[in-house]
């Protein structure tokens, strides 16, 4: 519980500073609804059958929107020195990376479940799928967040820091993007909950696994 | 304890190491019984830092500052600590509003409340004057003298020999990582001070 308390209190920091400006979840949001819209108008002169690629389509621009956050998350913290102020509390490294690790995930999860209605009426799909989507946008958010976070914080000590994230990042979500797009795919079509278990399964383990790893490897990364 | 010394000394890496921000290359930090290797959670929890950097955010008013910072170091009564503080520093009627609209000065003096918050036995003082202006300068020399100083251990570094003077008991000349002179005040005076640092700067 001590614990605990902590990490809501990291994640309450930064919500409240976020919703003073609202920079960085705007230009997510917008930046979100922009992928969706191009290639929505893209694949509507081309392809015969949009839901075939709406999985795809959706992930695009879960992932670079969140990218767009992500690069935000720590750059913020360290030009205004506040970054080390953090370092300097008495509270073990990794309550810092799950605060930071869940108001991430948080920020990407709130920008997608905006944009999701919209994506389902640009692909022409049913509402009835947006609760299932969602769920898929909470795992694969949380997998998203776990090692981004992470190369977040390694990046602010590099000088091509925002170029050197998505570069170090996107290699290693892969595992995370293919299980988020075939278990989107899966509830678009509409299969049996038994189908996409290995998906689901899939995707949680990826999630676990990741923020096992960055919650150990983090203490490393932000230590000069 | 007063440090000063020419740019590269060693001053903010030192406080850096003190401050357990950074690792040393050799050697071993010990505060309070605890060394900062073995037990780092213990070592920060004894100790304050202002630096020329504020280490605050800006997004937040700086009542939200104190609070969040009230959280991380488990204060307790946090809401009558910070009350108190902000007081003492003359921000209770600006707590509500964001840090990035105070002054360099008021953002200052919030640098120093954040630092004691918690009472720690150890305070760090990085160049806290620097990018002060003479009122706010005079400023934060009177309130780190009200700040229940005597009760703790103070280490200052800074440029200004004047305030090197005039603040520490103990006052080192800092060169390429080696404190390469001290003295203690009335022994030393500030022009005695600018004498002993001309001959170990130009040495440098």
């Amino acid at each position: 519980m001590h614990h605990l308390h902590k990490v809501l209190a990291i994640v309450a920091k930064d919500l409240a500073a976020e919703l003073r400006t609202r920079e960085m979840l705007s230009a997510m949001f917008v930046f979100a609804l922009v992928v969706i819209l191009i290639f929505n108008f893209a694949f509507e002169l081309r392809a015969e059958d949009q839901q075939t690629l709406a999985p795809g389509v959706l992930w695009v621009a879960i992932t670079f929107s969140g990218m767009l956050g992500l690069s935000r998350s720590f750059i913020r913290e360290q030009d205004r020195g506040s970054l080390e102020g953090l370092l300097l509390t008495p509270v073990d490294r990794g309550v810092i990376f799950l605060g930071k690790m869940l108001g991430n995930a948080l920020f990407i999860t709130v920008v997608d479940l905006i944009v999701l209605p919209v994506f389902v009426v640009l692909f022409n799909l049913s509402g009835a799928l947006i609760p299932q989507l969602a769920l898929a946008i909470v795992l694969g958010t949380l997998g998203l967040s776990g090692v981004g976070t992470l190369f977040s914080a390694m990046a602010i000590h590099t000088r091509a820091r925002e170029i050197l994230l998505p570069v170090l990042l996107f290699p290693l979500i892969v595992p995370v993007i293919i299980s988020a797009v075939k278990l989107s795919a899966g509830i678009i079509d509409n299969l049996p909950f038994a189908e996409i278990q290995q998906w689901f399964s899939l995707l949680l383990v990826f999630d676990i696994v990741f923020a096992v790893l960055s919650f150990i490897f983090f203490d490393y990364v932000v230590e000069e | 304890m007063t440090l000063v010394g020419p740019n590269g000394a060693g001053k903010t890496t030192l406080m850096r190491i003190l401050a357990a921000l950074s690792r040393p290359t050799a050697g071993r930090v010990v505060l309070g019984g605890c060394d900062l290797a073995l037990d780092p959670t213990s070592v920060r929890r004894m100790i304050g830092l202002v630096s020329h950097r504020t280490l605050l955010y800006d997004d937040l008013s700086g009542e939200q500052n104190l609070l969040f910072y009230a959280r991380m170091y488990d204060v307790t009564q946090p809401r009558a600590r910070i009350e108190e503080l902000l007081r003492q520093m003359g921000l209770w009627e600006r707590r509500r509003d964001p840090v990035s609209t105070y002054s360099r000065g008021m953002q200052q003096r919030l640098a120093i409340a954040r630092a004691v918050l918690h009472s720690p036995s150890v305070l760090l003082l990085d160049e806290p004057d620097a990018g002060l202006d003479r009122h706010a300068t005079e400023m934060l020399g009177t309130l780190l003298r009200q700040t229940d100083l005597s009760r703790r251990t103070v280490l200052m570094t800074t440029h200004n020999l004047e305030h090197a003077a005039a603040w520490g008991e103990r006052i080192g000349i800092l060169v390429n990582g080696q404190i390469v002179f001290q003295a203690t005040r009335p022994a030393i005076d500030l022009t005695a001070l600018r004498a002993q640092y001309d001959r170990y700067a130009s040495s440098a």
